[in-house]
């Protein structure tokens, strides 16, 4: 039960804190969010930085160009990456989190080699075609088909709540393969390449009035069958693995960004004036900053639990789902409580000189999808009293035949 | 870095959990309620067990272990709500001969932060052989039997007997404030391990009785509303064990972060953990829960117990609140 980190791992730090402090105000700011070729650029650009100086897969195996450090120097690497406010992971985020780790796990060898340095250089960027309009927590509904047709799968069929749409390369696509399965059993992962033929993307707004997601209608799209990963039907257990990358560390960089936030918040409310009082001397309001601080210290001592029992495991284990539950309601509290400091300077998205009041306005919207992306709050729930606490199963799908009635 | 639980400190979880599930089940924690909330034998074998005498060099007859191991085996005993005054004697075992064995009971009063009017509301009076009263001023032994009180008829907490004092003698000084500044913060970190046992013995409780009990036909554990009672009340649990575990690291190892700010983290969840997972297992239990029968009772009120000494919520919130608003401080410095 040692917290310390090693004698390597701060000279691993150091390095990387060296370089950051060169690297990124050389890199410039962000592009607005609605330029999309813009934000690639952006993107894949800080990503082609990081490999050229040996930062890039931090937890990818080297032979695949990673860096493949151990789950501490991981932890280091965001606490750092955070600390410097170094660009975040962006569009690359699909490929080095879900397709690139999934790729690893469970690619064929011409897969991984003709994928994997690309992603880890910039050079290729991945979404994600998972859920469809009538297959959200209920994933494994899926009704997406792909028909084998000599050495291609025809794919028709319809996926939402696609990140990076616009500007991918590669999709990591669920199918199903076998209509007359059990709906677990007959669901298949496919690479799909985004320019093929027959693929439509329509960008989604979200309520923050951004197009961070889209809509992709396939129809009749010919896919190589080369580009399935794993074996025909077994679909299902991939997204499993891909799914708990997701839950498990996934969240790092934005946890120590959420402890920087409520600094941020604090600092103003030591010097916010209402009738000549500072918000901080309400005792109220302090305990409840302070009470959000010892949540967020807590969270990150469960980050370096579950990292280290992950360590040990190989994979993340089921207990990322309470991570994940925590971390989404706290960032939420936090902004609610940053909501309340701000008054009506909240009402206000444009940056007021001095004032944290567009990053918390935007933050309060923009979290209140963290608690429904990546499983909803209740399905981990369910999660965590099913395959934890063991508690008897929801009725189970099963049995149930993919095709609707 | 490996914050997992070492192999050596599993079998020491393990052996204090096998020892105090067998000296503390439910009808033993009914009968001690019945007869004053104490029991000098069980006292002993927790001593000859170690708990009092765990930190202490091996030297001088301990065990030569840390806070890591102490908060493993007060959670364990804050799972059995076993009773008495186990931290103050923890924390006495280099100041007062034969704690260590258990041939002493010390107990003590938490005064600090100018709670110094009366009355005083003493903890296990007639159990304890020394009582210690810690105030902003540093340290003092009082001799119990020098104390003018008058036991509380009904204490919250059966398993904790209270007695009423209107002043107290001033006893003789043992340390000054910073070194009794340095014990309050152990003290809260051993009864964060107390407060996370209850956390977990409540979670199980709950989990067990909804698996048995049926209504409608099923288990009611089966329905998602309780079910996702229960998912809380593992997060719960789970942000607890992290954030204890982490105090007794960094008590351990003062190079790895500060100290209070992680024994505040963890007072203040462990706390919030204990009171809401016992409440929500009485809940789970419906009207069964409500009866003395089910010993949920005894953990929820052990938790008040524990919440309030060393600090209570809103004194670690501040303290938290104080570690925030350093780093905003820098903020604000790194940007001008």
């Amino acid at each position: 039960m040692d917290l310390r980190y090693s004698e390597s791992d701060e000279k691993f730090r150091a390095e990387l804190r060296a370089w950051l402090a060169e690297a990124v105000p050389a890199f410039g700011p962000p592009p607005g969010i609605h330029d999309w070729a813009a934000r690639r650029l952006y993107d894949t650009g800080w990503q082609q930085k990081l490999f050229e100086a040996g930062y890039a897969g931090i937890n990818w195996p080297r032979e695949f160009g990673g860096r493949d450090l151990s789950a501490t120097e991981q932890l280091v690497y965001y606490e750092e990456i955070a600390r410097a406010g170094a660009p975040y992971i962006g569009v690359n985020f699909v490929g080095l989190l879900h397709g690139g780790p999934t790729l690893i796990a469970e690619g064929s060898a011409e897969q991984k080699a003709r994928h994997l340095p690309r992603i880890l250089r910039g050079e290729e960027v991945w979404c994600q075609g998972f859920s469809e309009p009538s297959a959200g927590s209920d994933l494994a509904a899926l009704q997406t088909r792909a028909v084998r047709d000599g050495d291609d799968y025809v794919v028709s069929g319809h996926k939402i709540w696609c990140s990076f749409g616009p500007v991918a390369d590669f999709g990591e696509f669920l199918v199903r393969t076998d209509p007359d399965a059990p709906k677990h059993r007959g669901i298949s992962w496919l690479i799909l390449p985004m320019d093929l033929p027959g693929i439509e993307i329509r960008p989604l707004p979200t309520l923050m009035g951004e197009s961070d997601f889209s809509e992709v209608f396939l129809d009749n799209v010919r896919v190589p069958a080369r580009n399935r990963v794993g074996a025909e039907n077994d679909g299902w257990r991939i997204t499993n693995v891909t799914l708990r990358f997701e839950r498990g560390t996934a969240f790092a960089s934005e946890m120590i960004n959420l402890q920087q936030t409520l600094a941020k918040l604090t600092a103003f409310a030591k010097r916010v004036t209402s009738d000549g009082v500072r918000a901080w001397d309400d005792a109220d309001l302090r305990r409840r900053l302070g009470h959000l601080a010892a949540e967020l210290d807590a969270l990150w001592a469960m980050v370096k639990l579950s990292v280290c029992e992950a360590e040990a495991a190989g994979i993340p284990g089921v207990g990322a789902s309470a991570v994940k539950l925590f971390y989404t309601e706290l960032n939420q509290r936090i902004n609610e409580v940053g909501m309340r400091l701000l008054g009506r300077a909240g009402l206000c998205r444009d940056e007021i000189e001095d004032m944290p009041n567009a990053l918390i306005a935007g933050r309060s919207l923009q979290s209140l999808s963290l608690t429904i992306a990546a499983g909803t709050s209740q399905i981990q729930r369910n999660i965590i009293s099913e395959r934890i606490l063991g508690l008897p199963r929801e009725p189970r799908p099963a049995a149930e035949k993919a095709k609707p009635a | 870095m490996n914050f997992q639980i070492s192999e050596d400190q599993r079998a020491l979880q393990e052996g204090v959990r096998s020892f105090c599930e067998g000296r503390l089940p439910d009808e033993r924690l009914a009968e001690l309620a019945e007869g004053g909330g104490f029991d000098r034998a069980l006292w002993k074998d927790l001593a000859e067990l170690g708990v009092f005498s765990l930190r202490r060099a091996q030297a001088e007859g301990g065990l030569g272990l840390g806070f890591c191991e102490s908060v493993l085996v007060f959670a364990e005993l804050g799972r059995r709500a076993a009773p008495g005054p186990l931290a103050w004697s923890q924390l006495a075992v280099s100041l007062i001969d034969g704690v260590a064995e258990g041939e002493v009971v010390v107990g003590g009063l938490d005064l600090t932060g100018g709670a110094a009017l009366g009355p005083h509301l003493l903890e296990h009076l007639d159990h304890v052989d020394v009582l210690l009263v810690m105030d902003d001023a540093g340290l003092r032994r009082l001799d119990p039997n020098a104390i003018e009180a008058r036991p509380v008829e009904v204490p919250l907490d059966p398993l904790t007997p209270l007695h009423r004092a209107d002043s107290l003698p001033e006893g003789e000084w043992l340390a000054g404030p910073d070194e009794a500044a340095r014990l309050r913060i152990e003290g809260a970190a051993l009864l964060s391990g107390q407060l996370l046992g209850i956390a977990e013995t409540t979670l199980l409780m709950a989990v067990a009785f909804a698996k048995e009990r049926e209504q409608f036909g099923r288990p009611i554990g089966g329905f998602q509303a309780l079910k996702h009672l229960m998912a809380d009340m593992f997060v719960r649990q789970e942000v607890a064990r992290s954030a204890v575990y982490a105090a007794g690291a960094t008590l351990d190892d003062p190079l790895v972060g500060s100290a209070p700010r992680a024994v505040s983290a963890a007072k203040l969840v462990a706390s919030e953990a204990a009171l809401a997972n016992a409440h929500a297992c009485i809940q789970i239990h419906g009207g069964m829960g409500f009866t003395w029968e089910v010993p949920a009772h005894y953990f929820l009120k052990r938790a008040r117990v524990l919440e309030c000494c060393f600090g209570g919520s809103s004194e670690h919130a501040d303290e938290s609140a104080r570690h925030l608003a350093e780093r905003a401080e820098a903020l604000v410095a790194a940007r001008a």
